[in-house]
């Protein structure tokens, strides 16, 4: 029996987040820096969860016959708190590779850290 | 629930897990301090994502609580381990 075309579309979409997740997570892995490091976690917080955001606004709207859009608010807040996280962590790893007197570059005005 | 969306929720969870396997192994590799905290802070991410796709499983929007609520958390705890990083204090 064929499956209906929505959940077809929701099972691809889940798909491609998980390889969109395991690829993030290969980066954070392979990467040799962590200031490379740094951007790979960036994929499954930004384009995996929008993808699965996507597959379960299809899901819950084709369940419900009518729109529910409540999974948004994740996509919102999750925009908001990533890139906080990954500033602070990044001035954090700056400021202890200079405290352990690391080659990095200069701050780019004249004051210290 | 057809067996096709049941065998790719099966799929991507496996995949998740697979993700969180190498995130652990990060975790507990990581030469240094903010290392640790980065591949926490992904485990945090893909909880979530595992959350949301339990909720298209079992179809109940009670997994979406569960998944905000790890949103928050996740960001707190981020936020207060990079702030400790930084300055050895949490509050100060």
């Amino acid at each position: 029996m064929m499956a209906p075309f929505s959940e077809m579309v929701v099972a691809l979409l889940l798909l491609a987040s998980g390889v969109v997740v395991l690829a993030a997570a290969l980066g954070l892995w392979r990467l040799p820096d962590f200031f490379a490091r740094l951007h790979a976690p960036a994929l499954a917080s930004t384009l995996a969860a929008w993808i699965v955001t996507l597959a379960s606004i299809i899901h819950f709207t084709v369940r419900a016959g009518e729109l529910s859009l409540h999974v948004w608010l994740i996509i919102i807040i999750l925009s908001i708190t990533a890139p906080v996280t990954t500033i602070v962590l990044a001035r954090a790893a700056l400021f202890r590779r200079r405290l352990a007197g690391d080659d990095l570059p200069p701050p780019l005005s004249g004051h210290e850290v | 629930m057809s067996p096709l969306l049941n065998l790719a929720i099966t799929v991507t969870l496996g995949l998740y897990a697979l993700a969180m396997g190498i995130g652990l192994l990060r975790l507990l590799r990581g030469p240094s301090a903010q290392d640790r905290v980065l591949a926490l802070d992904f485990l945090y991410v893909v909880g979530m994502l595992v959350m949301l796709v339990l909720a298209i499983r079992y179809d109940s929007s009670m997994y979406f609580e569960g998944a905000f609520l790890m949103v928050l958390f996740g960001f707190v705890g981020s936020l207060a381990m990079a702030k400790f990083l930084l300055r050895g204090e949490v509050i100060e």
